[in-house]
């Protein structure tokens, strides 16, 4: 087991490195503490919002409503929080406890989630709708401090990740809460002939990604001071795209944080590495979606040979 | 077998509530017009919820991300072919259907050659196209040719062409499904693959067909959809993502697969524009109706999931 996990690992790692080689070597400038920030600047909200994905996933459900709660939890952020910061901890807390009901529901009534969270996006929206009709919001001071401040050696863009990874990673892959959890995904069946409740496991996982997708909003505004309703709509297909690209599945629960981390970091350095290609933006997000392709490919070669040997 | 077993008639019961509370508040007026409009933006909704059906019926994790983005290119390509001159309405109509199989074969040899999840195949996809799209509209926005305009906008019998068309579609696909044995090849594959392969059913075949069709589907979409409007848009197809997935459930299909239901794809369309002109007309702002038709597709899913278990 311990070995098909860092197999499952090395195919990001290895992407990644292969990407942010080739961005030196296109642009040597950006190989410095201020051209790493900027290259990574946008990865800690997608990084978050990746990690969320990921509960849910693990889970063997998906997660579309994600970008618009992301976009809401920002609204709530850049407004509520700012101004009256109890009662602003206070909705995020309610959104992070529907999110956890929502899972609860989604079992107990053994609801198909894409179409609840589909359902559910409408809902995010709205409410985002509600507290932003305009774009506008300020970001509290001190989360603005903390998105920007400079950590001695490496960037705070690259710290984050780094932190993000490790904290989820001993959370899913180490502790026995997180064992259970994949288990879920594994045999739901199995976790509950084994006495595990899982209708509070599928809460757990649902509200672990409400409290993840809360963080993503929050980090989010930090980056760019204020909010609007539809600020991360594209973090609902950039998510599922970078858990996959991170060596997640879609079913039995094989995940891994890491990666998750990982390919969110290639997907915005996919972007930026495209413009120093002076590729024309029309380009990019098509470039996305052929280097997800590419990636999805290197694996199919990869597992052929594994099952090969 | 009553009547109100069919899973059909739920949603055709929620458009026909929806119409009468909004009739309700004006005073029975503008019935006709309601309809009508219902009726026209009701088939943009009920083509792709088709397509998607199709899709769904093929099995678990089965559905196409890649609507939005066919549809837009589709359109987009068919216009700038077209170039507004008149008498181009037909080549236009096989430029897009062009597209609209080209993209769902691309589709299908992502799933089938690179074994990806089709959420992934058509998501990925979907981003190449979209950038295709953006790429050879460059901002124009071309006018459909004069005929063509005339046409989408125009009705026959009372009822809009786009809605006949969307009829039309819907017999097809229900003479298909009900009536042929392609139809129960897709349904016996999206039951059980394993055992529908033993059975001899050509499966792959099966899938290819159906991804390629609901690529052409939502190119027809797009390309009535842009003539309609009077240009193809680059965000014109963002709603129908989850509005074609929203008709497939609502209109009583099962979401794991293996059994449709072409009727409430039907209803289901006419539901949600219908659902969403009732809380205009109520005075709702964008936000409450937003909330309010999220509110409306789950409480429906929980529905019909007690239904089912009961029975």
């Amino acid at each position: 087991m311990n070995i098909l996990l860092r197999h499952r690992i090395i195919l990001p790692v290895v992407s990644l490195a292969v990407l942010l080689a080739a961005t030196f070597y296109m642009q040597p400038r950006a190989m410095s503490y201020f051209g790493l920030n900027l290259l990574f600047n946008l990865a800690v909200p997608i990084a978050l919002a990746t990690i969320a994905q990921m509960m849910i996933i693990m889970v063997n459900d998906i997660d579309l409503s994600l970008g618009t709660f992301v976009s809401l939890a920002a609204c709530v952020t850049a407004t509520f929080l700012n101004d009256a910061p109890i009662l602003g901890l206070a909705i995020l807390l309610a959104l992070i406890l529907s999110y956890a009901l929502l899972g609860a529901m989604i079992h107990a009534f053994e609801l198909p989630a894409i179409v609840v969270t589909l359902g559910m996006s409408f809902v995010w929206g709205g409410l985002a709708l509600f507290i932003l009709p305009l774009p506008g919001g300020v970001s509290p001071g001190w989360l603005r401090a903390l998105m920007t401040v400079k950590p001695p050696f490496a960037p705070m863009a690259v710290v984050a990740p780094i932190i993000i990874a490790a904290v989820t990673h001993l959370l899913i892959v180490r502790s026995g809460i997180g064992t259970v959890l994949r288990g879920v995904g594994g045999n739901a069946r199995s976790v509950q002939r084994a006495g595990w409740p899982v209708i509070w496991l599928k809460a757990l996982a649902y509200g672990l990604a409400g409290l993840f997708g809360v963080l993503a909003g929050m980090a989010l505004v930090g980056l760019t001071t204020s909010a609007d309703a539809n600020i991360a709509l594209r973090y609902t297909l950039l998510s599922i795209a970078g858990v996959i690209l991170g060596g997640g599945e879609f079913t039995g629960g094989k995940v891994s944080p890491a990666g998750a981390v990982i390919g969110a970091l290639t997907l915005t350095l996919a972007a930026s590495f495209l413009s120093f290609m002076r590729l024309s933006p029309d380009w990019q997000i098509g470039a996305q979606g052929a280097i997800l392709i590419l990636v999805l490919t290197a694996r199919l070669i990869f597992s052929r040979k594994g099952a090969g040997t | 077998m009553t009547i109100l077993a069919k899973p059909w008639l739920w949603s055709w019961l929620a458009a026909a509530a929806a119409f009468a509370l909004i009739l309700g508040l004006t005073g029975g007026r503008g019935a006709g017009e309601l309809a009508y409009a219902a009726l026209s933006f009701g088939a943009f909704a009920a083509i792709v919820g088709l397509g998607q059906m199709l899709v769904i019926t093929l099995g678990p994790g089965n559905v196409d991300l890649s609507i939005p983005a066919t549809m837009t290119l589709a359109a987009t390509l068919a216009l700038k072919a077209m170039g507004g001159e008149p008498g181009t309405a037909f080549a236009g109509l096989a430029i897009a259907l062009g597209v609209g199989a080209a993209a769902g074969i691309a589709n299908y040899a992502l799933i089938f050659l690179l074994r990806l999840p089709p959420i992934i195949a058509t998501l990925a996809a979907s981003l190449v196209y979209q950038s295709l799209a953006i790429w050879s509209n460059r901002g124009l926005r071309i006018k459909p040719p004069e005929g063509l305009a005339d046409f989408a906008t125009g009705r026959f019998l009372g009822m809009p062409n786009v809605a006949w068309v969307g009829l039309a579609l819907a017999i097809a696909v229900w003479v298909l499904l009900e009536r042929a044995v392609a139809g129960r090849w897709l349904l016996a594959t999206g039951q059980n693959l394993r055992a529908a392969r033993l059975a001899g059913v050509p499966v792959e075949l099966v899938r290819a067909c159906t991804y390629v069709a609901v690529a052409m589907f939502a190119a027809l979409t797009g390309y009535l959809l842009a003539s309609f409007s009077g240009g193809a848009a680059l965000n014109m197809g963002a709603e129908y993502l989850l509005m074609s997935i929203a008709v497939v459930v609502i209109g009583g299909s099962s979401i794991a697969g293996g059994n449709s239901n072409v009727p409430g794809v039907w209803g289901a369309a006419l539901f949600m524009f219908l659902v969403v002109s009732m809380l205009n007309s109520y005075g709702a702002g964008a936000g409450a109706r937003n909330v309010l038709t999220g509110a409306i597709i789950i409480a429906i899913v929980i529905a019909a999931s007690t239904r089912r278990a009961r029975t």
